[in-house]
């Protein structure tokens, strides 16, 4: 829709209809950021991001901060800075080959459950593989209700329909934008344990504001703070995801990202 | 408890009109009572409803013509930009001419048939539709027009493709509720054209009727072809209404706020 100016004009892909999935490939992620300037006011400067293949990279950060920019701007909701460069691990470009969540669920309160996961398809006018939303529905644990409308389900079902439908392409990089920050605690952590699975191998970006969501889910957590913002040094906590938050492991991690996160607000404005 | 109110006040109008005319002692061609009304309905059901009849169907060719050329519009309107910048701003001028004004015109080149007040009732009916329309198509969520175009990266694909699916799925179902604020503006003024376009010409319709009626100073059937004409706009626009929530069980109303 909008001009893809994310790559020079290498290759304009000669395109033999190849499929979007690409299921088992693990692709490393990196974003180079020159000044996104908005408004005349600079709000990111300088900034490298790196996203390891078939991992969760979270940033966290208090709101207001930048985070989600740095996320629309890899999803290309923001033209790409210039000066500015995404590149995939296998020097193929990145477009057609992201999934996006957002905070809100987004679906489409006319259509069904299962219409609702197969949209991207019916958008980009294939039949849709219903097999395989099915599946899905079933893995989000809501294979009752494909026929019933989003305004029927509670939150976290909604959400879960968003999440069976960011996983419907299979793309390799999923960009999720604080997925789960409406949703009460219990069905939070319901659903980043549930995400967690779904997500292996996926190269993930998971921006957040909630420490725990980010000891939790992050393979590597970045702590985002300042005015233009800037990244911390990673955080890699060890154990598989999704990890327990009683965890005394975490304990430390904990307290030095709540410091950093406490000295990140005193920044902000 | 609704349909009892509606019978009070009916009645209770009706008490007041009779009220009038008896204690004013009115003569009858200046304002018949409703027991007069009433007879001269009855006495002239079949003059009435022939007429009826004609009147009913400009209105409804009105009403189906105006909606398809306006959703047409605001489809061609929204979705290629040249015509936005070049006939939107005349179609908003356009508005600034009375449309009665130009009844006697429509007459003059289509004769005193049906034809002009269909036209009429076209042109009343196309600016709300239209208007309507594109403001839903205009009002569709960045947040989802952001995660469609996502959706929608692919390589293999034509523009027009795209924009096809996109207005298929996505914006036209999101405009929709537009659309029937639109068509209910729409039914509730369609009988004007029809009206209109009578007065200034015809052989038949109610409003044949009434200014024949009113020229012989038969103003009983004047009061029973305007009370005949009121029971059908109600009745149009219920039955418009009732399809529309039919049709759109999922319309945010006012309880669910879109998402940002």
């Amino acid at each position: 829709m909008e001009p893809d100016n994310r790559f020079p004009p290498s290759s304009p892909e000669p395109s033999t209809g190849e499929p979007r999935n690409q299921a088992g490939t693990r692709i490393g992620l990196q974003l180079r950021l020159n000044q996104l300037i908005f408004d005349r006011e600079l709000i990111v400067g300088d900034l490298d991001l790196s996203l390891v293949g078939g991992e969760i990279t979270c940033l966290l950060g208090p709101s207001g901060v930048g985070k989600s920019s740095i996320l629309k701007i890899l999803a290309g909701f923001i033209p790409l800075p210039p000066e500015s460069w995404i590149e995939c691990s296998d020097g193929r470009p990145v477009t057609g080959r992201i999934s996006y969540m957002d905070q809100h669920d987004l679906l489409l309160p006319w259509a069904t459950v299962l219409e609702n996961i197969v949209i991207g398809g019916r958008l980009r006018g294939e039949s849709p593989d219903l097999a395989r939303a099915r599946e899905l529905l079933h893995r989000v644990g809501l294979e009752n209700w494909e026929g019933a409308r989003p305004a029927t389900l509670s939150g976290g079902m909604r959400q879960r329909v968003a999440l069976a439908r960011t996983l419907m392409d299979d793309s390799p990089i999923v960009l999720m934008d604080e997925p789960f920050s409406a949703l009460d605690a219990i069905t939070r952590f319901r659903l980043q344990g549930l995400a967690a699975d779904l997500l292996k191998d996926k190269t993930v970006l998971l921006i957040t504001h909630d420490p725990m969501e980010a000891l939790r889910l992050g393979h590597t957590i970045h702590v985002l703070s300042g005015h233009p913002v800037t990244l911390s040094l990673p955080y890699s906590p060890d154990g598989p995801i999704p990890r327990d938050p009683a965890d005394d492991a975490l304990r430390h991690y904990y307290s030095e990202i709540m410091a950093s996160l406490a000295l990140a607000t005193a920044d902000t404005p | 408890m609704k349909l009892f109110r509606i019978l009070i006040t009916i009645g209770g109008l009706l008490l007041f009109w009779g009220a009038v005319t008896k204690i004013a002692e009115l003569p009858k061609f200046i304002l018949p009572s409703p027991l007069i009304v009433l007879m001269a309905l009855i006495e002239n059901a079949g003059l009435i409803a022939e007429n009826a009849l004609t009147t009913a169907v400009e209105i409804i060719l009105g009403l189906v013509f105006g909606i398809t050329f306006g959703m047409m519009s605001a489809l061609a309107i929204s979705a290629y930009h040249p015509v936005r910048q070049w006939v939107f701003p005349v179609l908003i001028a356009s508005q600034a001419i009375p449309v009665f004004a130009v009844a006697p015109l429509l007459v003059l080149w289509l004769g005193y048939g049906i034809a002009p007040k269909v036209v009429m009732g076209t042109l009343i009916i196309y600016f709300p539709v239209t208007v309507g329309f594109l403001d839903g198509l205009n009002r569709t969520e960045t947040a989802w027009l952001n995660l469609a175009g996502l959706l929608q990266q692919s390589h293999q694909r034509s523009r027009f493709a795209n924009i096809y699916t996109l207005y298929r799925y996505i914006k036209i179902p999101f405009a929709l509720p537009s659309l029937a604020s639109g068509i209910r503006v729409a039914a509730a003024i369609a009988p004007i054209g029809a009206i209109v376009g009578e007065w200034v010409g015809s052989s038949s319709g109610l409003g044949f009727l009434m200014l024949h009626a009113n020229a012989r100073v038969q103003t009983d059937l004047m009061f029973a072809s305007l009370l005949v004409l009121s029971l059908m706009a109600i009745t149009l626009y219920y039955l418009v209404d009732h399809a529309l929530r039919y049709i759109l069980p999922w319309q945010p109303d006012k309880d669910t706020p879109a998402p940002s």
